[in-house]
């Protein structure tokens, strides 16, 4: 055991200093959410809607359409599991890959896309001051494909090292101040995860991570699947993406505690 | 491959072709049920011949009470389980005919696979007091303790139950499919190129392998050709998901041994390995790449990755010489969970936990697709079927995997990485991949539009879920977690 101690420290230290001060994030060539640029798009083509497996991207209706400065398209980033179909599917780069990933909202139609971004944010629920440096979290696996739980797990390796921001993952529920719940909420899972949410003391806030908890994903509905989170629980954040980063997960989760300010507006992210 | 030669078989006959296969050393692979019409539904069959590459496919058209086969080949109770619940075909014989994908409580209307069950109407769950094994004896001290299906620290669901005494476990019952999300389902209706997109997110740690398996299976029924440089390059995308599977397991198995920095140091190569991928597909999970008939872009790994990998081989080999010689991490891992050569065969163990009981198999060698046929594949074995045997194994295929990356950068070919690729209506074929966790096989079928009829999943950790409690039974409580993490399972694969 020395020995390992002796060489952990010889290692030096290996944690990333963002989001605390300046440096790499460690998602240098993440490809996250498709940027849209209306003045691309033509009148003609539906290519992008047509391939969107989650439905993501639909046609505004004709009637709508007239101004035409918010485009052609409704867009749910919400929806959008980050396949980059449309992208490649686009021939007038009205919707190219982009490496946007801050996608952490605390309303839902913060994710959806709108021109110009909106400015009028209403301030989310205050929290307060005293969860700002010591957040327990409790998880839950809602019935994901393991790929959100993969970057959750990631958070508390060396190089993101979660615990240094004072937030930490609790194994109760009693313990928990944020429920945070990954999977589109299949049947089998639904009642296990009221259940737990019930036992959290209040105040008690919950988070969706990862595209299949905020609206379903590709596996929404049929015999077994939900459709989110909406209609199961009150959700504080939504946080997209397949599956979000973990430098994406810490951003939500700063932003959650009013120490970073939120990103994402109209469904695009602030330069 | 192509799966329309078939052998049809009388359910009559079922149970002597079974027993033929079991002795000529062959071994049943899986069993599904699919509707080639809507009102008709038929058995599939897919086994290993001994030294065939070609898999052999049997068919069979169920009257009620089919004979369970699970007798011969036991691993085929939870594939008829799995039949039972979904397409409601009964088994004679079945040596445990209860509920497995479905739980308890939920009954309905009509088995969902069924084209008669209303599309996007769930399943309702009522309620039910479980029905736990009834203990004979003399049982005031045995103690049960049901635990799931939210479990302590970022864990998969799923609720296992424990009868013990003391720290002896005496009986240990896994409840699985608390995540079942009918993913196969949800494939009916696709286009062969949309199914990628859901096959990547079948498993998370897996997306390359179920995209591999996935494409493969309709790149055999369209019977196209993939270009060479996309094979090499598949062969690369699937050996950097193993790393970084394999990386991460490592430290989490130290996490269980309370061996502190060795957990640090295995999940800081682990995000390393997870970095790679980024700077190499934009995906930390190596998705949106993969696609019918080769790959959606060309990759540049050539001038950068291999000295990524050799700097990351260095601190890995650094790291595996230490954990091989902390004798409180080995005192945890030697003689627990020992699982037996002979259960690891009958109950369909695959991947690196039969291959550290003693079975020398690997797809990737004994029935190559992509680019392995042309690269050396070493495969790794350990006898001792402990949990320190399975962990060897991953440390093994770690560098194997490393060095089968360094050998295709340095063959890699030129050349286009996409065919045409198009399944006619009707068809239907078999893909499969050796996954970081073992055997992993795609059905797929179309139907007479050229959409996708049926896609059935055998994922490995379905197989070895069933294996694991084998290890478990007359075992303590304190090497539970650890034994755990010596699987390496996935629900999310298992559950589907």
């Amino acid at each position: 055991m020395p020995l390992w101690t002796l060489l952990g420290l010889m290692e030096g230290k290996q944690t990333a200093p963002w989001p605390l001060a300046e440096g790499a994030d460690g998602q240098a060539g993440f490809i996250g959410m498709p940027r849209y640029n209306p003045a691309n798009c033509t009148d003609v083509c539906q290519a992008c809607a047509d391939v969107c497996p989650t439905r993501a991207i639909t046609m505004r209706p004709t009637a709508e359409k007239a101004d035409g400065k918010d485009g052609r398209l409704d867009i749910d980033y919400g929806r959008c599991v980050v396949c980059q179909l449309c992208t490649e599917a686009c021939p007038t780069e009205a919707m190219t890959p982009s490496s946007d990933w801050a996608f952490g909202a605390q309303r839902r139609e913060d994710l959806i896309w709108r021109t110009p971004p909106l400015r009028d944010r209403a301030p989310g629920k205050r929290r307060t001051q005293s969860f700002r440096r010591s957040l327990h979290i409790r998880h839950v696996d809602a019935g994901s494909c393991n790929g959100c739980e993969s970057e959750l797990q990631a958070l508390n390796n060396p190089f993101y090292n979660l615990h240094r921001l004072g937030i930490f993952f609790t194994a109760s529920p009693r313990f928990a101040d944020l429920l945070l719940v990954t999977g589109p909420v299949t049947n089998a899972m639904l009642t296990p995860l009221r259940a737990t949410y019930e036992a959290m003391p209040e105040p008690r806030w919950v988070m969706a991570i990862g595209t299949c908890a905020v609206s379903g994903g590709v596996a929404e509905g049929g015999y077994a699947s939900g459709h989110g989170l909406d209609g199961v629980l009150p959700v504080d954040v939504y946080l997209p993406g397949c599956p979000p980063n973990p430098a994406a997960i810490i951003h939500a989760l700063m932003m959650f505690l009013e120490r970073v300010p939120q990103r994402v507006k109209g469904g695009q992210l602030d330069q | 491959m192509n799966i329309s030669q078939s052998t049809s078989l009388e359910p009559g006959q079922l149970r002597e072709a079974a027993t033929r296969l079991r002795d000529t050393d062959g071994r049943m692979q899986m069993a599904y049920a699919w509707y080639p019409e809507p009102d008709r539904i038929e058995l599939r069959y897919v086994a290993t011949e001994a030294g065939r590459q070609e898999f052999a496919i049997w068919r069979c058209v169920p009257p009620n009470g089919v004979p369970s086969l699970a007798t011969i080949w036991p691993l085929m109770g939870w594939h008829e389980r799995e039949i039972t619940d979904l397409f409601g075909v009964d088994f004679s014989e079945h040596p445990q005919a209860q509920r497995l994908v479905l739980h308890d409580g939920v009954n309905p209307i009509c088995p969902p696979f069924s084209p008669k069950y209303p599309l996007d109407l769930p399943l309702q769950h009522e309620p039910v007091r479980q029905v736990v094994p009834e203990l004979v004896g003399a049982t005031a001290d045995v103690q049960l303790l049901p635990f799931g299906p939210v479990r302590a620290d970022v864990l998969e669901s799923g609720e296992f139950l424990f009868f013990y005494i003391g720290e002896a476990i005496l009986h240990y019952q896994p409840r699985l499919f608390f995540k079942h999300r009918g993913m196969e389902k949800r494939f009916e209706g696709l286009t062969a190129a949309g199914g990628v997109v859901l096959a990547e997110r079948v498993s998370g740690v897996g997306s390359v392998a179920h995209a591999l398996a996935y494409c493969q299976a309709i790149e055999a029924a369209a019977n196209c050709t993939v270009p060479l440089r996309a094979c090499f390059l598949r062969v690369l995308l699937a050996e950097m998901e193993r790393l970084y599977n394999h990386l991460y397991y490592l430290g989490h198995l130290c996490h269980t041994t309370t061996l502190k920095v060795g957990e640090a140091q295995g999940k800081l190569l682990a995000e390393r390995s997870k970095q790679l991928n980024t700077k190499l597909t934009g995906s930390r999970f190596l998705r949106s790449i993969l696609t019918i008939g080769g790959l959606r872009r060309d990759l540049s790994p050539k001038g950068w990755l291999s000295a990524e990998l050799e700097a990351l081989r260095e601190d890995y080999s650094v790291y595996a010489r230490h954990l091989e010689s902390t004798d409180s991490h080995l005192d945890r891992l030697i003689t627990t969970g020992v699982l037996d050569q002979r259960v690891a065969f009958d109950q369909g163990a695959t991947g690196p936990i039969q291959r550290a009981s003693g079975f020398d198999r690997d797809l990737r060698r004994d029935h190559p697709y992509a680019a392995y046929g042309q690269l050396p594949v070493s495969v790794p074995v350990r006898e001792a079927g402990d949990a320190h045997a399975r962990a060897q194994v991953r440390m093994d295929e770690i560098n194997a995997s490393i060095a089968l990356i360094q050998r295709v950068l340095l063959l890699l070919p030129d050349g286009p990485v996409s065919a045409e690729c198009k399944a006619p209506p009707k068809s239907e074929g078999l893909g499969w991949s050796e996954s970081p966790r073992g055997t992993l096989f795609y059905a797929v079928h179309f139907d007479d539009r050229g959409t996708l009829a049926r896609v059935k999943i055998k994922s490995p950790s379905f197989s070895n879920w069933r294996v694991f409690p084998f290890t478990v039974h007359g075992s303590n409580m304190m090497d539970y977690a650890i034994n755990e993490a010596s699987f390496g399972l996935t629900i999310a694969g298992c559950d589907r």
